[in-house]
Formats: structure tokens, sequence, C-alpha cells
């Protein structure tokens, strides 16, 4: 399948300070491709790199087949982009919104206005079409930029942490219409840290801590190669965990002590949870749960991990 | 064949406006006016009583009408290229999402700054209006005298923007308003003539924008000629507007496209 975007030793400096240090990704057409990482991990300097807002540091990146710097507004005619902020121009409508964006890209009048309606449809928005942005709650807003993404019907659609900020019906409701773009065979990539969102939609997505990728994969892949098998959860009292020296450790191959609990990796979540009470341990709750792309995470970063 | 995208930047801003515009148009209306009946009428009955021959040979509020003419035209200027330039890159971040399109940075700035001296042009129509309706001036001559007046617009609209793409926070355009904008206002011979001035003050007051179009505006209104050769204010004018833009580029790239 051809590459829609491919990235080589790609670079973002910002003076002395490396924000995206030397990645190889590639993504291909239809795909859901997924940034995954904390705060400060490099994906929105990534991001707006493939959107050609902010120059390329060193390293190779080509777009739809275009170099984004020599070809930037060719590009991004190309591209639908959702960026963190929800810039809408908040005293305006979100039709005027919206007509306002498509004109940008040197649509007619008329195209637009069926596209607006098309769309306002898709994100639910239709009996808001009148409405000054500032009046619409935090996951209307974030629909309503989702639809000024797609004014141009773009190859690409970009988003930066779509839900961050979202309350969870306002979340799900995204994804699903984030869900039916991608069942049309729009390639969306996405930026995330949130690990579950990741699992929902991405078909493959990198890791990213500081600056560099630690992993590649699909989330089933990535969870089977880094964190296989199930968790049990354990939260103690406050201050009883630092006083279990070793004993949690011994309950199962690796293991993790956090602040607030403790995450045993086991095959067996219930002969794990029977040694628990073997050891005469108490603690205030035990969850059984299938490991998730954060115990990979987990696992990759290796905050707090002990061995 | 597409359209130069600085032209949908106006679009939008014409867009934006909508929202705003009766006031606007209402105080366009009634600033010159404000203007006319204090200074020229009120102060006017003053000044013409102490002089006969009038100020530079003509009664006060002719001296004045294309002087706060081209005045206003400047402090339009410099509140375009103002905070409204700020929200967009600062706070609601506007300016930003039109950098997603193929919009760039230049074509972002360019389309500001048509819109902005348009609207320079049309509060400076309307103050020209008034001149004729107080028999200052006849229309045609009032009309003319805008074209200096919106050379003067255009600068500001070009140097403040070049400042305010430079702030990282709201604090620096009141300082700028009160030490650049309201000394300009006062001092570049719209209300009395630069000679008035202390010496040493004069060359500040020759440099500004405004001085060569309250300048201009004057030859144009009371028939005598400028101080300055016409074309040579005009140029320096020019120089203005397309020296603080491409000032305000590099910034605004940096800025927006980091």
């Amino acid at each position: 399948m051809q590459d829609l975007i491919k990235a080589t030793g790609l670079t973002k400096m910002f003076g002395d300070f490396t924000a995206v240090d030397g990645i190889d990704f590639s993504v291909s057409q239809g795909e859901t491709f997924g940034f995954l990482g904390p705060n400060g991990a490099g994906k929105t300097s990534t991001m707006r790199m493939i959107g050609a807002t902010s120059p390329v540091s060193g390293g190779e990146l080509t777009v739809l087949g275009l170099d984004p710097q020599a070809d930037g507004p060719r590009l991004r005619s190309r591209l639908g982009v959702v960026p963190q902020e929800n810039n809408l121009d908040d005293e305006l409508s979100v039709y005027d919104n919206l007509m306002m964006y498509g004109r940008y890209f040197d649509m007619p009048r008329a195209d637009i206005k069926a596209k607006i309606s098309e769309l306002l449809e898709f994100v639910q928005l239709t009996d808001k079409k009148d409405a000054k942005v500032q009046t619409l709650s935090g996951g209307m807003k974030r629909r309503a930029v989702i639809a000024r993404g797609l004014v141009n019907t773009p190859d690409v659609f970009i988003l930066d942490e779509p839900t961050t900020g979202l309350d969870p019906q306002a979340r799900h409701i995204l994804w699903d219409r984030l869900y039916r773009l991608k069942q049309q065979g729009v390639t969306l990539i996405i930026t995330t840290h949130y690990m579950d969102e990741a699992e929902q939609l991405c078909d493959r997505l990198v890791v990213m801590d500081d600056g560099k990728i630690v992993a590649e994969g699909s989330p089933s892949g990535l969870i089977d190669e880094y964190a296989p098998g199930e968790v049990v959860e354990l939260r103690f009292p406050v201050g009883v965990l630092e006083t279990l020296n070793g004993q949690i450790e011994q309950l199962a191959p690796r293991t993790e002590i956090l602040a607030d609990r403790a995450l045993l990796y086991t095959r067996d979540a219930e002969h794990t949870i029977a040694s628990l009470t073997a050891q005469g341990l108490e603690p205030e709750t035990v969850l059984a749960r299938r490991s998730t792309l954060e115990d990979v995470f987990l696992r990759l970063t290796g905050r707090t991990l002990v061995e | 064949m597409a359209t130069p995208l600085s032209l949908r930047v106006f679009e939008a801003e014409a867009r934006i406006y909508r929202r705003t515009w009766r006031g606007s148009v209402f105080s366009s209306f009634l600033n010159p006016i404000l203007y006319m009946v204090a200074m020229g009428l009120g102060i006017g009955s003053l000044v013409d009583a102490n002089m006969p021959g009038g100020v530079d040979g003509v009664p006060y509020l002719t001296f004045i009408a294309p002087g706060i003419l081209v005045a206003t035209a400047m402090q339009t200027g410099a509140t375009e290229g103002a905070w409204k330039v700020l929200g967009g890159i600062l706070f609601d971040k506007t300016w930003e999402s039109r950098l997603a399109s193929p919009i760039g940075t230049r074509g972002l700035l360019l389309g500001h700054l048509l819109w902005s001296s348009a609207r320079v042009l049309f509060v400076s129509v309307i103050f020209a209006v008034i001149i004729s309706a107080f028999r200052i001036a006849p229309l045609l001559e009032s009309l003319l005298a805008v074209a200096p007046a919106v050379l003067v617009g255009t600068a500001m609209v070009s140097a403040t923007t070049a400042f305010t793409v430079r702030q990282d926070t709201y604090a620096g355009l009141p300082l700028y308003f009160r030490f650049i904008v309201i000394p300009m206002f006062l001092f570049s011979g719209a209300f009395f003539p630069v000679t008035q001035l202390p010496g040493w003050l004069q060359p500040f007051a020759v440099a500004t924008p405004m001085y060569h179009g309250v300048e201009l505006a004057r030859a144009i209104v009371v028939d005598q000629s400028p101080a300055i050769a016409w074309w040579v204010s005009t140029l320096y004018l020019l120089v203005w507007i397309i020296g603080f833009g491409i000032l305000g580029v590099g910034p605004l790239r940096k800025r927006l496209k980091p």
C-alpha cells in the first residue's frame, strides 16, 4: 500500500531544545494512525510539521507526496486540521465560522453552503447552525471544529487531542463520529494521551516519550508484546503500601508500585488473587482486568518501574 | 484561477465586521461632528478672535478640519493594528486557524492591511462628507483629502501591527498608545502648526507619518501648496507602509508557525 505520510529521521528543534528527536514512521491510505504519549512528548510538534504549519528542522518528511516546506499551500489545501485549542471565532455563528473557513480554501460559496449542511448533519449540530459559538458546550465546540476541518473534504484529517477536556458522554459522541469517518475511508492522524482513545480508534500507533518513538504497533500487538495477560490492581489504605517491602513483588512476574496503587502483571489473575489471600495481605480494593495501553506505556517509559 | 488568498482574509474580516457595523458607522458620523463643533467652532471662536488673519491665513475651523480628518485616520489605523491582531495571535487564535488553510503568513498580513485600510477609507470618507457639510470645502476637495488620510492610516496599521506581533502580553499596547499614538495625534500639526513647537521637537513631528498627511490634506482643502513637495510626502508614507509591512512578517511567522 502507498504511504500517504512518510518521515525519516524527522526532527524539530526550538533553539537548543529538541522537541522531536529523529523519528521514523509512515502512514498508509485509509489508516487511523495515533501518536500516544504524555504532554511534552513531541506529538503536537510532529502534527504541526505534518500540517505544514511548522518548519522541519531535520530529516525528511513527505505528506501526500509533497514536501511541506516547498509545497505548504498546496499541501494544506488537501489537509483537515483539528488543533488542540478550539480556535473558532466565538462571536460568530457556527455557519459563519465554517463559511469563512471554506472561503480560505477558495471554494465557491454555494459549494461551501451545501457542504456545511452535510457536515452539520454529520456532527449533529444542524440545529446550532445559527448559534454563536460562545453559546455552545465544550463538546459541541469540538464537533464544530471537526466540521470546520472537513469543509475542504481533506485527504488526511489531523486531530490533535480531539477529546481532551471533554466529559465521557461528549467523548463517546466524538469517537463515534470519528469512527464513521474511518469507515468512510478517511485517513486519520490522532494524537492523544488517553490510552482508551488510542485503543478505540487507532489501527496502528506509535508511543512517544521525550521526542522519541519508543514503540510501534497495533494496540493489541503492543499489549501482547509489552504487557501480555492480565493485571491485578491493588489499593491499600494510605501508608500501608510502603510497609509491605518486597511482599507485593513476590506475587507476580512483574509488578509496578505506583503512588496510590500496586499493579501485578500475571497470566492468571484468579491465581494471583488467591495467593494474595494466602500471604495474608488485605488490600482495600482488588481489581482484575485485562492489560491496556496504559500498562504498555508504564512499561515502556519506565516511570516507577520496579523490576 | 485562484483569487489571491489575501482577498479571502479581507472577506473574512468583512464577515466579522458585519457583527458590529451599526455602532461603528454611527460613531464614524458622530466623532467628526463632535470634533468640528468642540474644537472648530468652540475653540475656533476664541482663536479667530485673537488672530484676525487666521491660522496660516484661514479660519481655525478650516485649519483643523483636514488635520482632524488625518488624525482620525491615524488613530483608526493604529486601533486596527492593535487589539484585534493580538487577539488573533494570542487570545482566541483565529489567525492561527487561518494558517492551517492554504493562506500563508504574507497573505494573512496583506489581507489584514487591505481590510484595515478599507476601514480607514470608510471612516475618512464619512469625515470628508461632514467637512463639506460644514461648508469648509467643496465635497470633491474634501474627498480628495481622503487620499493622504488613507495613506497615513495604512502606515499606522502597518507600523502598529509590526509592534503588536512582537508582544507577548496585553501590557505593551496601552503604553504604545499613550507614548506614541496620542502624542502623534496632538503634536503633528493637526491642531496648531508644528512651527509653534520648540525647535528641537519639530523634527520629531515632521518625522511622523501624520504630519505629512496633514500637510497634504490641508494643502488640498485650503488650496495651498504643502511645505514639503507632495510626492516626497507620498513616497515617505509608502515607505512606512511597505517597510513596517515587511518588518511584521518575520515575527508573525515565528509566532504562528513556530
